[in-house]
């Protein structure tokens, strides 16, 4: 039951093949056998779970069901779950249950889905590896010495390894993409705005946006069905239709043009990695597409712009961890100061604090112009690359990393080496596009993403070709070994 | 830019945080290190360009200057570390 998909799980909770109280059950079976090996989860809802399959079993008996009534599946441990943990991976919220459930969260229990629990991540969704969780890394089912990416690896390893059809994550520089791309699943940031960040634990509010980890396009486009809403509770919420996403899936691809920016196949990038996204453009040509090189000139601009831009907002976004009013307090404060201080210095792990350290520097008096007013420009002239790449092509189609999935330990000690891993997906959060990663193919037996990167709001045509590509393709079938 | 150790300690005590003496000369190389690449936007021509904040150029949303929240109080303190009749503790701030 485990390699269904959501929308295999769809159909055949409607047809009466079994029930939601049956593959939530196998499903949790699956996590305590498999888990251990990869620690994906940080915490497991067993009871809520069967209470919610349940719940969802007597929905459809009694004919109201919809398309996700009982279908399972995780939520990053980043959005608030009401009554649940929500440690955002790290030791300052490692007693924190939520009052209160994130939008995103709310909008699949009302769906009728079923979560199974909260998925492992970066400390604050900061890091590329996972390795800055305080719950320990998670492993990439694919090869356990090896890291399945950041921040959301959690919900990437657990998609991969067919413990849930599909889980939530949220990507403020790559951290849907890039774990989706080194553990070979599927994974889409729509356009900023188009998902309530409500409920969900900032770190860059202008960066932050919720997203998909599923198997399959198609997946992806369901759980953007559900995700997708206005939400006057954000204030960075675009009012603006939700489509069904599903329903363009199968559109012609035929005549549609893709961009490839020269500055995203770069001579560093290995000719193997190269060769595997260049076959699936190849692919796309046999498929009627048209392909045109591209310059996105500001490129090189990306990764310092968002480490300061980043750094800056979760400074101030994190400045509400005081010790005070929830989360964790140091043992026995001699003041207040004394209070914040350690409650902070013991709370956060090196990288968050790393980071807000150079946000808070970035902030202060007489470096604003040098560093947040320069990178809020710099940001626009990124933006305007991809404008007036637009004009010309539907879709621009790249790497989504540099590098398959890499060693745990490996780039622990030089934090910059570790932020060149989003090289090619942090432009477009600071533009705001939405992006996607689907597996593309491997070299030496390990995932490789391909990224399709769209304009604003064209979710839809992402998804399409996405969906076309794996009609061609069976990259996204493959499973890693043990797993099948 | 490389930041002296007087500097690190000053910009963790900017953002309250303690930061172990052990760990300063680690914590100055790497943030030296991050503030090294952030200044290749030095190099960036700017002139002229509007400071972009939001990826859509979005302005606020208002609304109706009405109470649309009911008080919660009693389910917001039963997560925080202290509290006493409805306040938070911290330690005393006033002589």
């Amino acid at each position: 039951m485990h390699n269904k998909t959501i929308a295999e799980i769809s159909r055949d909770l409607a047809a009466g093949e079994y029930s939601s109280t049956e593959i939530t059950t196998d499903l949790l079976a699956r996590v305590k056998d498999l888990d251990k090996g990869l620690n994906s989860f940080i915490t497991v809802t067993e009871e809520q779970a069967l209470a919610q399959a349940k719940a969802a079993d007597e929905r459809r008996a009694a004919g109201n069901a919809t398309a996700w009534t009982g279908v399972p599946m995780a939520h990053k441990d980043i959005f608030c779950t009401k009554g649940v943990l929500t440690t955002c991976g790290s030791k300052m919220l490692g007693n924190f249950e939520a009052p209160y459930d994130a939008t995103v969260v709310e909008n699949f229990s009302n769906a009728g889905a079923v979560s199974l629990g909260k998925t492992n991540m970066d400390e604050f969704a900061m890091g590329s590896s996972n390795e800055t969780s305080y719950f320990g890394p998670v492993k990439n089912p694919w090869d356990k010495d090896r890291v399945p990416g950041g921040s959301s690896g959690g919900s990437a390893a657990a998609v991969a390894a067919r413990l849930v059809p599909g889980a939530t994550a949220t990507d403020t520089g790559g951290s849907i993409r890039q774990p989706a791309a080194l553990c070979g699943i599927t994974g889409l940031k729509p356009t900023y705005g188009r998902v309530s960040r409500w409920g969900m634990i900032a770190f860059a509010s202008s960066l932050d946006q919720a997203g998909t980890m599923t198997r399959t396009v198609e997946d992806s486009a369901m759980m953007m069905n559900v995700m997708a809403s206005f939400d006057k509770k954000d204030s960075t919420c675009v009012e603006r239709d939700v489509p069904d996403y599903t329903s363009t899936l199968n559109d012609s691809i035929e005549g549609m043009t893709i961009g490839l920016p020269t500055e995203y196949f770069r001579d560093d990038i290995s000719a193997e990695m190269q060769q595997q996204v260049r076959n699936a453009i190849a692919e796309y040509e046999k498929m009627g597409a048209k392909v045109k090189e591209i310059s996105l000139p500001n490129t090189h601009l990306s990764v310092p712009t968002y480490y300061v831009v980043a750094p800056a907002e979760c400074s101030a976004n994190l400045s509400r961890m005081d010790g005070v009013r929830f989360g964790y307090r140091c043992e026995d404060p001699k003041d207040i100061e004394d209070l914040y201080c350690r409650s902070r210095g013991e709370g956060f792990g090196n990288e968050v604090k790393r980071r807000i350290m150079v946000g808070a520097y970035a902030l202060s008096a007489g470096f604003y112009d040098a560093y947040y007013k320069k990178a809020q420009q710099v940001r626009r002239l990124i933006k305007n690359d991809f404008v007036e790449a637009f004009k010309d092509v539907d879709v621009i189609m790249s790497p989504t990393s540099p590098t398959p999935a890499f060693k745990f330990g490996e780039k622990t000690d030089d934090p910059v080496a570790m932020y060149l891993e989003d090289i090619f997906t942090i432009a477009t959060n600071l533009a705001g596009l939405p992006g996607m990663s689907v597996p593309c193919g491997q070299v030496n037996n390990l995932p490789v993403g391909l990224q399709l990167i769209g304009n604003y709001f064209d979710e839809a045509r992402i998804l399409n070709a996405g969906h076309k590509f794996q009609q061609a393709t069976d990259w996204h079938l493959k499973a890693p070994q043990g797993i099948e | 830019m490389a930041l002296d150790q007087d500097q690190v300690r000053k910009i963790a005590s900017l953002a309250r945080l303690q930061i172990d003496d052990g760990q300063i000369a680690e914590y100055q190389t790497n943030l030296t290190n991050i503030l090294d690449l952030v200044d290749q936007l030095s190099a960036a021509d700017t002139n002229g360009v509007d400071p972009m904040a939001h990826p859509l150029d979005a302005v606020q949303r208002l609304r109706a200057d009405v109470v649309t929240e009911k008080n919660q109080r009693e389910n917001f303190q039963k997560i925080a570390p202290a509290t006493e009749q409805g306040h938070y503790l911290v330690p005393r701030v006033v002589e």
